[in-house]
């Protein structure tokens, strides 16, 4: 059971996130844009974060740079979310400071095999 | 695990909608010619990106494919690849309803207009310069086989900043076969240079099993650029099996672009019955009454306990206080239902924009009060009737351009949505500076189709009223915008049904303003109580006109059947309320009760009860879903002293009344 964030501005990826892990034992809260995102993980430490680039406000990439430089944040796994097929966006999230990526569209059982990947 | 995505459809339409209404507000303000604001083109561009993401996860394959051309093209607008022109704005409004309807289509379980789908898939394509059909599937043949792979895994001192573990990828390897691990520990410090927080061990890893360079590679995907690494094939027994890479989509037919006509203003529900959103603070505000309400209910029930004469005092301003806390939770529930008009009026700068190209006119719209609120049933029944208003505005009140010059008056014209809260009441106005009614007009028309007698002269009050008389239309030809002479009288009829009125207000060369006044909620009625025989009816406030003392020899009686009382200078009909619902009475003579004249649609009766009672807002609950419905009753509702009492339905009544008349 891990303490997951998940970080989407579209209701329906954050509702699927969340009731898809949630449905797996895990513990899920929600944030609809980076700046919530980073307000939420300064509050409690998660074992994992999943976020998504394009949003308001804040984008994933930058939340990404903002928790790295947090001291409860330089290990935990960060995993964005992305529907650019291409590299450039993981290369992006990559020298932001993520772990790894997952690529929309993913389904539940895709998301919790990928989880399975960075959760010990 | 299986995880069943259809139960995540509906919020996923409900925000795709949304979406939809924020792209096309944006398209809007691209195709008034503000090009390039960044971030118009990024609120578009985030929500074809949301749907379509959404669209692939819930499995709308085909919504994915069309979103993912729009959103590539919004991605070039976005990157400044591309200018935002007229054509594309069109072309991007017209993709926009393609996939409203597609999503609807959807949401109903109905078959798609893959025809429509193609065509705005085509002219998308035009724009992007792509080839006009997708390239066909590939077929490749991959070498699956037993292996033995040497991986030389060495990762880079800050790997582990990346949140990456090496060991949970070897975890990932040993389900792919079998896996053994050597650690090289020549890297490591002594113990007295050990950084923590640094991976300087690096791996030998031996994996056997029917495993394919990919796989590996993909276990390892993560780190690229963060560690050294080197697979090696040390052995194989070749096994070659075919796989065919995933066939490429199903070639949709791809039909030549027909220009269609704009399918403009359809009705799209609001929030479509099921669920409502409802504003954080709205939700504090009710769990802090709550908390409020436990608080004086468990001051009062102290006095319970221990009552003394003395607390009389204490208990009243308890009670006071409970009766205050009730009514703040009662109005704070009733504002849940409430939703800002905004909702209704966003979808109209489309249609008169849509619109006013078709027709070859200028119009702005201007809109105000959108912060108005009313209840989300009200709200859903208000979209068609104004709908309806604002084609007609445009169709027949706003003159051509030529024609406004000539009349001396700006060439754009202006059609004015406002909304406002007045009274109890909420109130949209929908006003426009065009020729105003022709009463001639109207009045000849009227004529001719027998409405008004040849000779008669109405007023000027009684011809505007004939535009809400059915299957009234002066247009001289018949229009797909309006003019089908079926508007205005649904208009009223349908503002009727809520419990509201229109009125219009018209200055020849002006324009024309209709003001629509409605309730702002449909839960709770302002009623009359009345008693008949042992029980109590309530009567809507607004459908009573006045209350009178009958004198006898007011009455007659027609050809002994009919009662009618004469109110001034005309008679209306009298009906008896305990004979249409067959209640024992205690009043029968007219002289000892009151006869309560109520109107509706212009007919006015008298109704005979034997008290009035008290004034009082009431609640209305349904019969029909509660019992079954019930002729000359719209509803129930429980009374302070915990009875229930019926509400009437005149209109209901008034048919009634009649039936029994033809049958006797």
């Amino acid at each position: 059971m891990a303490n997951i964030l998940t970080v989407d501005d579209s209701a329906s990826m954050r509702q699927m996130i969340s009731i898809s892990l949630e449905g797996a034992g895990h513990i899920v809260t929600q944030a609809w844009n980076g700046e919530d995102g980073l307000i939420a993980a300064q509050k409690q430490k998660f074992d994992l974060v999943l976020t998504d680039v394009n949003m308001p406000k804040m984008d994933g990439l930058e939340l990404t740079r903002q928790l790295r430089k947090l001291d409860t944040y330089k290990f935990t796994p960060i995993l964005i979310l992305t529907t650019e097929a291409g590299g450039d966006k993981k290369t992006e999230g990559k020298s932001a400071g993520a772990t790894g990526w997952l690529v929309k569209p993913f389904d539940p059982e895709q998301l919790l095999r990928t989880i399975g990947k960075v959760l010990g | 695990m299986k995880i069943d995505v259809t139960r995540f459809h509906k919020v996923y339409f409900e925000e795709s909608f949304e979406g939809l209404e924020s792209m096309e507000a944006g398209l809007l303000v691209l195709a008034k010619g503000a090009s390039g604001d960044p971030e118009t083109i990024n609120t578009i561009f985030r929500a074809a990106h949301s749907i379509k993401g959404g669209a692939g996860s819930f499995g709308f394959g085909d919504v994915m494919e069309f979103t993912h051309l729009l959103e590539t093209l919004l991605d070039q607008m976005r990157a400044g690849t591309r200018a935002a022109s007229r054509e594309i704005t069109t072309s991007l409004l017209d993709a926009v309803d393609v996939l409203r309807e597609m999503l609807e289509a959807k949401r109903d379980a109905q078959p798609v207009a893959s025809e429509r789908i193609a065509a705005a898939a085509q002219v998308l394509q035009k724009i992007l310069d792509l080839p006009c059909s997708p390239a066909p599937a590939a077929t490749t043949l991959d070498a699956v086989d037993q292996s033995i792979w040497r991986i030389d895994f060495r990762p880079h001192p800050h790997l582990l900043k990346t949140g990456n573990e090496p060991i949970r990828m070897f975890r990932e390897l040993a389900s792919l076969g079998q896996l053994r691990v050597a650690a090289n520990m020549s890297g490591v410090r002594r113990l007295g240079e050990i950084d923590p927080e640094e991976c300087r061990l690096s791996w030998n890893l031996t994996l056997v099993g029917m495993i394919e360079e990919r796989q590996i590679r993909e276990v390892f995907d993560w780190v690229e650029g963060d560690c050294d690494l080197d697979i090696v094939k040390v052995a194989s027994v070749e096994q070659m099996t075919p796989t065919a890479t995933e066939p490429g989509s199903p070639n949709a037919p791809i039909h030549p672009v027909q220009s269609e006509a704009l399918t403009v203003g359809k009705a799209t529900n609001i929030g479509d019955g099921g669920s409502i959103r409802v504003s954080t603070e709205k939700v504090d505000a009710i769990i802090n009454l709550v908390g409020e309400l436990v608080i004086t209910q468990s001051m009062l029930s102290q006095f319970g306990e221990q009552f003394d004469v003395s607390m009389i005092e204490k208990l009243r301003d308890g009670l006071g206080l409970l009766a205050r806390n009730t009514r703040e939770l009662q109005e704070t529930v009733l504002k849940i239902r409430m939703l800002p008009i905004s909702f209704c009026f966003n979808r109209f700068p489309r249609l008169v924009h849509d619109l006013s190209a078709k027709l070859g006119k200028k119009i702005q719209l201007k809109v105000g009060g959108e912060q108005t609120e009313l209840d989300k049933t009200v709200l859903e029944k208000i979209n068609e009737p104004l709908l309806h208003l604002i084609r007609n505005s445009l169709d027949h009140g706003i003159e051509s351009p030529e024609a406004r010059l000539l009349a001396g008056k700006p060439e754009v014209g202006t059609v004015q949505l406002q909304a406002s809260h007045r009274g109890g009441n909420v109130v949209v106005e929908i006003s426009d500076d065009g020729a105003g009614l022709n009463l001639a007009k109207i009045l000849a028309k009227a004529k001719e189709r027998g409405l008004v007698g040849p000779n008669e002269n109405p007023s000027k009050e009684k011809i505007e009223e004939l535009i809400f008389a059915p299957g009234f239309s002066t247009a001289a030809q018949l229009s797909d915008v309006s003019g089908r002479g079926v508007g205005m009288d649904i208009v009223k009829r349908n503002i009727k049904e809520l419990g509201g009125n229109i009125e219009i207000e018209n200055r020849p060369g002006l324009g024309t303003k209709f003001t629509i006044k409605l309730p702002l909620t449909l839960a709770i009625l302002d009623g009359q109580i009345v008693k008949v025989g042992d029980q109590a009816f309530v009567v809507p406030l607004v459908s009573i006109v006045e209350s009178v003392q009958v004198r006898r020899g007011q009455t007659s009686l027609i050809s002994g059947q009919e009662e009618l009382y004469r109110l001034r200078d005309k008679y209306i009909p009298v009906l008896r309320l305990y004979e249409i619902f067959n209640i024992p009475p205690s009043v029968t003579q007219l002289e000892q009760g009151l006869l309560m004249v109520i109107e509706d649609n212009g007919q006015q009766a008298g109704v005979f009860v034997d008290d009035l009672l008290a004034q009082q807002q009431v609640v209305i609950k349904s019969m029909e879903s509660n019992f079954q419905k019930v002729e000359g009753i719209s509803g129930a509702t429980i009374l302070g002293d915990g009875t229930v009492s019926m509400i009437l339905d005149i209109p209901g009544i008034l048919n009634l009344s009649r039936q029994r008349k033809v049958a006797a």
